[in-house]
């Protein structure tokens, strides 16, 4: 998902020279043909989010495509206030591109995580977030992304990613996509969550539960359409992130409905991260475990409720 | 420092233009009834000189591509901007009145979005000057003219912000960027040399890779001078004026005196003392 993320940029810098890539201090000779064909495109700047995000926020307001890449949990916790008002308070059309979202960094430890990167970006006026399951998704979004007159924060997943994407779907911002039809029950996912809603949803066909799979790879704004439409028709909801629990893409779900669908409030549960640091190393699957963002986990919260 | 830089030759008189300028600061003072006076008052002269004789700009088209770009970077000195953007038409001196108040374009921190001739929202320091090195680094690539300038403050250098641009403006040889530190030595606690250290100022700009200079802030040819050698310069390095200046200067009581940072609210004595010193 990331090499096709940054593969794309490259291409679209190639059609584009308004494109410019900024990375802080990412690995030895990532995306070097993109820096040798179009250098005066390509900007390596070192560990300074902060000024970077400044920079990103002056050559957009000059005309500029700018996309910023490193790792999460920099890109948010990190120059916070520079993504506040440098690019949300001037509205600019600067893309984030935060690496490893989630537990994806198991083994460095909570520095390196994003376990909230979703609840501190929500808040933020003129803010897109998404977080796409796969890499032909990613291909689809960049392509729209390019084009986004805000600023977009673009959460990678893992990478290799198991693809549920077909080609010729047609990302848009702003929607979601039913990835299997719900019948007593549904799953709200984002990112990669969408994956293992999808397995859950067969172990519970082995005990007549229908239960479907909504992906949100658009987090802010909500797909309010769809939920308006797909939540009344179902007895209970569950919504799957690879986030903190507090104020993240579930949260989101429970104040649309409590917003505009007061009634429907009470069926909604949220799998998540708790509101704790991880006290885990490992690989991400086992830090996946460890937390509880499993099938395993995901399948007994739709049982219970149904037996 | 030397001699030239010290209190005693930053206490020049102020001539008329300079008071102008200081009269329409006080007017948006008066109008909110608050403000960063003396942040204000510290910088009239630097702005006089860029927009009376050195930067290019139409205030009828405040976008103008060639136009050269003005960033104030320490947002809380802001209705010393608004004074000179009043005084080259760019809005009407009556929305000075409004300044701060609930409808007001103007407020306590100038926002490009509300404000005809605003680069930059600023307000939050170590903002303005990393957007002003993207947008040098932009005329850069797009081989443009016109020049970039930002306006620092001395307690805003406390920023790390500060420096991660400083290194970044260096790196990529902007020429084109000029740095301008408005050294008043105080910020809003104290004295910045109390708060935290910046001394030796020139050679920490130097090291980081700025063609460095000092002026009297307060001294109109001595500024003029120096921004006529940046403009005409032919290094590939950036630049950086320290302009050494009285913070609330141009009014006895303020002058140097940590209590101007910020009022929430004048007396009448202190409006009439206004009026006085500008005389």
């Amino acid at each position: 998902m990331r090499n096709t993320c940054l593969q794309t940029v490259h291409d679209l810098a190639k059609k584009d020279s308004r494109v410019i890539f900024i990375g802080s201090d990412l690995g030895p000779g990532v995306l070097k043909d993109f820096r040798r064909e179009k250098p005066e495109q390509f900007f390596m700047e070192g560990v300074s989010e902060q000024a970077i995000i400044g920079i990103a926020a002056g050559l957009a307001m000059e005309g500029f495509k700018p996309y910023v890449n490193t790792i999460a949990t920099f890109i948010t916790r990190r120059c916070f206030e520079q993504v506040a008002l440098d690019l949300c308070l001037h509205d600019l059309p600067v893309k984030l591109i935060g690496n490893g979202g989630g537990l994806v960094y198991a083994t460095l430890g909570p520095t390196h995580l994003a376990i909230e990167d979703i609840s501190i970006l929500r808040p933020l006026p003129n803010m897109t977030i998404v977080a796409p399951c796969d890499s032909v998704e990613m291909k689809s979004l960049m392509k729209k992304a390019i084009d986004w007159p805000h600023p977009i924060y673009i959460r990678l997943a893992r990478g290799g990613d198991k693809i549920i994407t077909k080609e010729e779907e047609n990302f848009t911002i702003g929607k979601s996509v039913i990835k299997k039809e719900p019948g007593d029950a549904l799953f709200i996912t984002t990112g990669t969550m969408t994956q293992i809603a999808l397995e859950a949803t067969k172990l519970l066909e082995k005990k007549n539960i229908s239960c479907g799979v909504m992906h949100m790879p658009t987090i802010k704004p909500l797909d309010h359409d769809a939920l308006s439409f797909w939540i009344p028709k179902v007895k209970k909801v569950i919504t799957v992130e690879e986030n903190t629990l507090m104020g993240g893409f579930g949260s989101s779900i429970l104040e649309f409905c409590s917003e505009n669908m007061q009634f429907h409030t009470p069926k909604i549960s949220r799998i998540g991260l708790r509101d704790k640091f991880t006290e885990n190393y490992g690989n991400h699957d086992e830090l996946l475990e460890k937390t509880g963002l499993t099938v395993k986990t995901l399948y007994e919260k739709v049982l219970n409720n149904f037996k | 420092m030397n001699n030239k830089l010290n209190n005693e030759a930053l206490n020049i008189k102020l001539d008329q233009r300079s008071k102008t300028l200081r009269k329409l600061i006080v007017r948006s003072l008066i109008g909110g009834g608050k403000g960063h006076m003396g942040a204000a008052m510290s910088l009239v002269e630097i702005l006089r000189v860029l927009y009376d004789d050195m930067i290019n700009f139409d205030p009828k088209k405040p976008l103008l591509s060639e136009r050269d770009r003005v960033v104030l970077s320490k947002g809380h000195g802001c209705l010393a901007l608004y004074a000179i953007l009043v005084d080259k038409g760019f809005f009407p001196a009556s929305e000075l009145d409004t300044t701060s108040q609930v409808d007001s374009i103007l407020g306590g921190h100038p926002e490009h979005a509300h404000v005809p001739g605003v680069e930059a929202s600023t307000g939050a320091l170590g903002h303005g000057f990393p957007i002003s090195v993207g947008i040098a680094l932009a005329a850069k690539i797009k081989k443009q003219k016109h020049k970039v300038y930002t306006i620092v403050g001395d307690g805003e250098t406390n920023e790390g912000s500060v420096w991660e641009a400083a290194l970044l403006a260096s790196k990529h040889n902007l020429s084109n960027l000029k740095v301008l530190v408005d050294y008043n030595k105080i910020q809003s606690y104290d004295f910045v040399k109390d708060v935290s250290k910046l001394e030796p100022i020139v050679d920490k700009w130097r090291s980081f890779g700025f063609d460095v200079s000092e002026v009297n802030g307060h001294d109109i040819k001595e500024l003029k001078k120096n921004l006529e050698l940046f403009i005409n310069n032919s290094n590939n390095k950036p630049s950086v004026t320290i302009c050494h200046t009285i913070k609330g200067k141009g009014f006895y009581f303020a002058e140097n005196n940590p209590e101007w940072h910020y009022r929430r609210s004048f007396s009448k004595e202190e409006i009439k003392k206004f009026d006085e010193c500008l005389r």
